[in-house]
């Protein structure tokens, strides 16, 4: 890497909506897509005298979501009020959690195959419950143009992740991404769809540079308008250079100027700042009183723990350990979801071949899925199927080659290893017949034989091809050892 | 039989054996309406093309034998403060003067399942902000039993509607006395019940946390079968208590013997009325004669409850009152005018040379939101978003807000123990019977005080019931106050309704009655 003249700051505050059936506070749909202010009701609409009511199915969502991260749950915890004006936000307050959030404390392990950086605890500060907001259509250049306002997202749940500033590169800011992300999967507790805004990214980032007085650190800036995790790591980089700027030119530190919102600008690929009156708010928190405080006892917390299940970390263990496939290859297998793994599981177990299990996943498998943009679920090759293939090429029955052929015909069949032999015309050649065989290629070439016998034994490889057009269904390293072992006999 | 007159037990009685029919009883109390209230102006709007559809059901489902609820047929006014799906719900605001809620509050629904004919509605102080009907976009109400003087507030239009007979039941809302100080202003008796008894969904919200829907009525008997009707959990409102509702006329003729009656002497301090004093003293002894005996307690932190009401409250509305900007519902200042006027204005910046104040101007949505408001809110309103907006900002929440609650919390605890050793606390409802029209509109603090009394049951979340029990001289009525532990709403309307049963107060009417 390249060095730099100082250290990158950040933390990362994400996004994710719950994938509950209702909202939040009301029992409207939170089906993404559907005309606008279909799905509203008069709580959601904050209507004069309606009330919310917390649905607990988004609670335990967001408490499955904090254990799986480590996270202390407390005991108590309740919703305040965060009051800001903006037209998608109908009471004119937003409900959320200020002081006492329902979870806190908890780390999420980052690590990067490649050796890029070290593997790292990254430190979560909280994870808190709140509603989204509604969804503004305007166009913000033009004062006069009409605004339009959809609602339907509006008490959607979202559970919001803030992380210790524990980032030390962009690099680092996507594999925590990615991390997350696929711990969300995992946990099923979301679909993490950035298009549709059900996860969403702001980053805080600043400098420390190393100066002849101690660390200097430059004022934080968070970055908003993220909408990729490729977005986010060119936006770190173009910030962590542009501060990297500002401050050679104008040694302003933090703490001189309050901390600053930038928006990133995907087409220009720079970010620019917010305008101040945005970004210098009072929210004025204090507790809902329409609400009660959530009491949640240990043995609420122990039962959602207990549908935690197996998560990626704990899996690429596992796959290394009890499978010895490779950190790097756990890590491809895992990366690809727990229905991927559970393919892979069944696959090595019943061939009981797991590093070929690997190698075919990750070859031929991965590549096909990623063509065709389809999940292994819908994969037409069954894991015992593709059982039945490692195990026919493992005990020499087929060579890789031939093997790739019979995985083709099964893909587009459908059929099952043994079936797509025998379509293929692939059966095995007994002892006898391949031993007469050899023997007519021998008395056929008795330039080669010659050759061997003075010591070249690559020379032999001529009869392999010969062999296989006699009988395409002959081993070639059958064939190989064979003639060796007739032409040492003459 | 003079209708009007009758309780609403009566009533349902009357209906029941079919002496009267519900449309021709709705006719009644809608011409009385149509006499009485272009002066007495309790109602915000009077629904009655819909109240005789009401009651022309009623009469269908009774002569086809089918099961009608509680009230069936009973003509009931609304406060103007509780959602009706369709119809105004004005809130005596400017905002809200032509919003028709696309729903109906739960207590709505339960009085419609329970056959009461809803009239109208009534009307209030602007939002439920004030002890006087003055700041309601409609105008004032007079006070029936003398007309230079205010109902009291903010369910003036509710407790003047059943002053006036104009319904023989009204539902009302209590944030700080809401519902007992125009019932004692009015004559009449109004119940604040326990703070999550009455379900709040619908009930547009002034202060969350002290908000309560209420009954009031000629009789303690009548509050019981209303309170009966409209109590009870509700899924909807997280702070509805989910305990069942008793049988609350049932309860009303169990002996008071041995009921203890805490006095507490700081209430008759100076600044009481020398007239309510002497009045609620002499209810007081009549409990003596029913056999109660009465102890002096102490709630020596009442003294610090108009301070802390009166940030909490608007801490509170602050809050709740955000959502009136115009963008979704209500009044929206005319956009045309307003884009204009900014255009101009930036123009006029631009030409003197200050391009720095053009850039500072505010933009189309924040002047939407700034024009809305201050044309849609009257000034108390605004004086109380106000002080809770500061209350709560950054730097004063602590001082203010978060030591109010703790306040509150020490106002709590001087009940809870008091009850310990008493089962009700009585004293006066207000310092000062009815005052005239205007005499406090330019005094906030003046109108404030006269919470005095009212205030520490919502803080506390208790019941607090207020019941006639004398007139002044000058023909003014005058209440009594009686508070109980949570959830003791029962034992507040037997001795109510005990009360009744050895004066005659609750039968005196207004001279506007008496004339009809």
């Amino acid at each position: 890497m390249r060095e730099q003249p100082y250290e990158i700051v950040i933390g990362l505050e994400v996004h994710v909506q719950l994938r509950t059936r209702t909202k939040l506070f009301c029992r409207c749909s939170t089906e993404f897509g559907q005309p606008a202010n279909t799905q509203t009701c008069p709580v959601c609409t904050g209507q004069p005298g309606s009330l919310p009511v917390m649905n607990r199915d988004a609670f335990q969502l967001s408490m499955k979501t904090a254990l799986a991260l480590h996270c202390q749950i407390p005991e108590f915890t309740r919703w305040d009020r965060k009051q800001y004006y903006y037209p998608d936000l109908p009471k004119g307050y937003q409900i959320s959690q200020y002081d006492l959030p329902m979870s806190c404390d908890g780390w999420l392990e980052i690590c990067d195959s490649q050796g890029v950086f070290d593997p790292k605890r990254v430190g979560i500060i909280r994870a808190h419950l709140e509603e989204d907001a509604g969804k503004s259509m305007h166009d913000e250049t033009s004062g006069r143009a009409d605004s339009r306002i959809d609602l339907n997202r509006t008490g959607t749940p979202l559970l919001e992740i803030v992380s210790q500033p524990d980032l030390r590169s962009a690099a680092e800011a996507r594999a925590y991404l990615d991390e997350l992300k696929l711990l969300l999967q995992y946990l099923d507790v979301s679909d993490c769809n950035m298009q549709e805004g059900s996860l969403r990214v702001d980053a805080n980032v600043n400098l420390h540079l190393d100066e002849p007085g101690g660390v200097i650190a430059t004022p934080i800036v968070e970055i908003k308008n993220l909408n990729s995790f490729r977005a986010v790591e060119r936006a770190l980089e173009y910030e962590s250079q542009r501060q990297y700027e500002v401050w050679l030119e104008k040694g302003v530190k933090k703490g001189d100027i309050p901390k600053q919102t930038r928006g990133w600008d995907d087409q220009l690929e720079v970010t620019r700042a917010q305008r101040h009156k945005e970004e210098s708010s009072d929210y004025r928190y204090f507790p809902d009183p329409d609400l009660v405080p959530v009491v949640v006892t240990p043995d609420e917390v122990e039962r959602v723990r207990a549908t935690v299940g197996e998560l990626p970390a704990a899996l690429r263990l596992r796959l290394q350990e009890e499978y010895d496939v490779s950190e790097y290859d756990a890590n491809v297998i895992v990366n690809q979801g727990r229905d991927f793994v559970g393919y892979f599981v069944e696959v090595a177990d019943a061939s009981g071949d797991a590093r070929r299990t690997s190698n075919w996943i990750q070859q031929e498998i991965l590549r096909r899925l990623n063509e065709l943009q389809m999940s292994i679920r819908q994969f037409p090759v069954t894991a015992a199927a593709l059982a039945g293939l490692v195990k026919a090429i493992a005990s020499g029955e087929l060579d890789s080659s031939r093997g790739r052929d019979v995985f083709g015909r099964m893909f587009e069949h459908g059929e099952s290893a043994a079936e797509a032999m025998q379509s293929l015309g692939i059966v095995s050649v007994d002892a006898g017949s391949l031993r007469s065989l050899c023997e007519g290629l021998l008395a056929e070439n008795p330039r080669v034989v010659a050759e061997v016998k003075e010591g070249k034994q690559k020379a032999v490889g001529a009869l392999i091809g010969q062999a296989k057009r006699l009988n395409p269904n002959v081993n070639p390293s059958e064939v190989r050892e064979i003639c060796l072992e007739l032409i040492a006999q003459q | 039989m003079n209708l009007l007159a009758a309780s609403a037990t009566d009533l349902v009685r009357l209906l029941e054996s079919g002496d009267v029919s519900s449309v021709d009883l709705t006719r009644v109390f809608l011409e009385r309406i149509k006499s009485c209230d272009t002066a007495v102006h309790a109602f915000a709007s009077v629904t009655q093309e819909a109240a005789l559809a009401q009651a022309r059901e009623l009469d269908e489902l009774r002569a086809g034998g089918k099961p009608v609820g509680k009230l069936a047929g009973v003509p009931v006014a609304v406060k103007d403060v509780l959602c009706t799906k369709g119809q105004l719900t004005t809130c005596g605001s400017r905002m809200l003067a032509s919003y028709a809620p696309p729903y109906d509050a739960t207590v709505i629904t339960r009085l419609r399942a329970a056959g009461a004919v809803l009239l109208g509605k009534t009307n209030m102080d602007e939002f439920a902000m004030g002890s006087s009907t003055e700041t309601s976009f409609h105008g004032p109400t007079e006070n029936p039993w003398d007309r230079q003087r205010t109902p009291g507030g903010s369910s003036g239009g509710a407790a003047a509607a059943v002053a006036a007979s104009m319904a023989s039941l009204s539902v009302g809302s209590d944030t700080g006395g809401s519902i007992r100080q125009p019932a004692a202003f009015c004559g009449v008796v109004g119940l604040k019940p326990t703070y999550g008894r009455v379900s709040r969904y619908g009930l547009v919200a002034f202060a969350s946390s002290l908000d309560q829907v209420g009954p009031l009525a000629s009789t303690a008997e009548d509050v019981a079968l209303l309170l009966e009707v409209i109590a009870g959990h509700d899924e909807r409102d997280s702070t509805s208590a989910d305990l069942p509702v008793p049988s609350y006329g049932e309860l009303l003729s169990e002996p008071l013997q041995g009921l203890r009656i805490g006095i507490v002497e700081s209430h008759f301090a100076e600044g009481l009325d020398g007239e309510i004093e002497e009045s609620v003293r002499r209810a007081v002894a009549i409990y003596e004669q029913l056999g109660a005996t009465v102890h002096p307690v102490e709630l020596p932190h009442s003294r610090y409850a108009i301070a802390t009401y009166y940030i909490i409250a608007s801490c509170e509305a602050s809050g709740n009152l955000a959502r009136y900007d115009g963008a979704h519902y209500g009044h929206r200042t005319d956009e045309g005018r307003m884009l204009e006027e900014l255009a101009e204005e930036r123009r006029l910046l631009v030409e003197s040379g200050d391009a720095d104040g053009a850039e500072q101007l505010d933009g189309p949505l924040v002047r939407m939101y700034r024009r809305t408001r201050a044309e849609g809110f009257g000034d108390e309103v605004k004086r109380r978003i106000m002080l809770g907006t500061y209350a709560l900002s950054a730097g004063y929440y602590d001082a203010y807000y978060l030591k109010a609650l703790k306040v509150r919390r020490r106002i709590r605890d001087d009940f809870d123990a008091a009850f310990q050793q008493v089962d009700v606390i009585a004293g006066p409802v207000t310092p000062t019977p009815a005052f005239p029209l205007g005499e406090r509109t330019d005094d906030p603090l003046s109108m404030y005080l006269g919470d005095l009394y009212t205030v520490s049951a919502n803080l506390a979340g208790i019941p607090a019931l207020s019941l006639p029990c004398g007139l002044t001289a000058s023909g003014l009525p005058i209440a009594l106050q009686l508070q109980a532990p949570p959830f003791e709403e029962a034992r507040l309307l037997r001795a109510a309704h005990q009360f009744q049963g050895e004066t005659d107060w609750h039968t005196r009417r207004p001279s506007l009655v008496e004339e009809s």
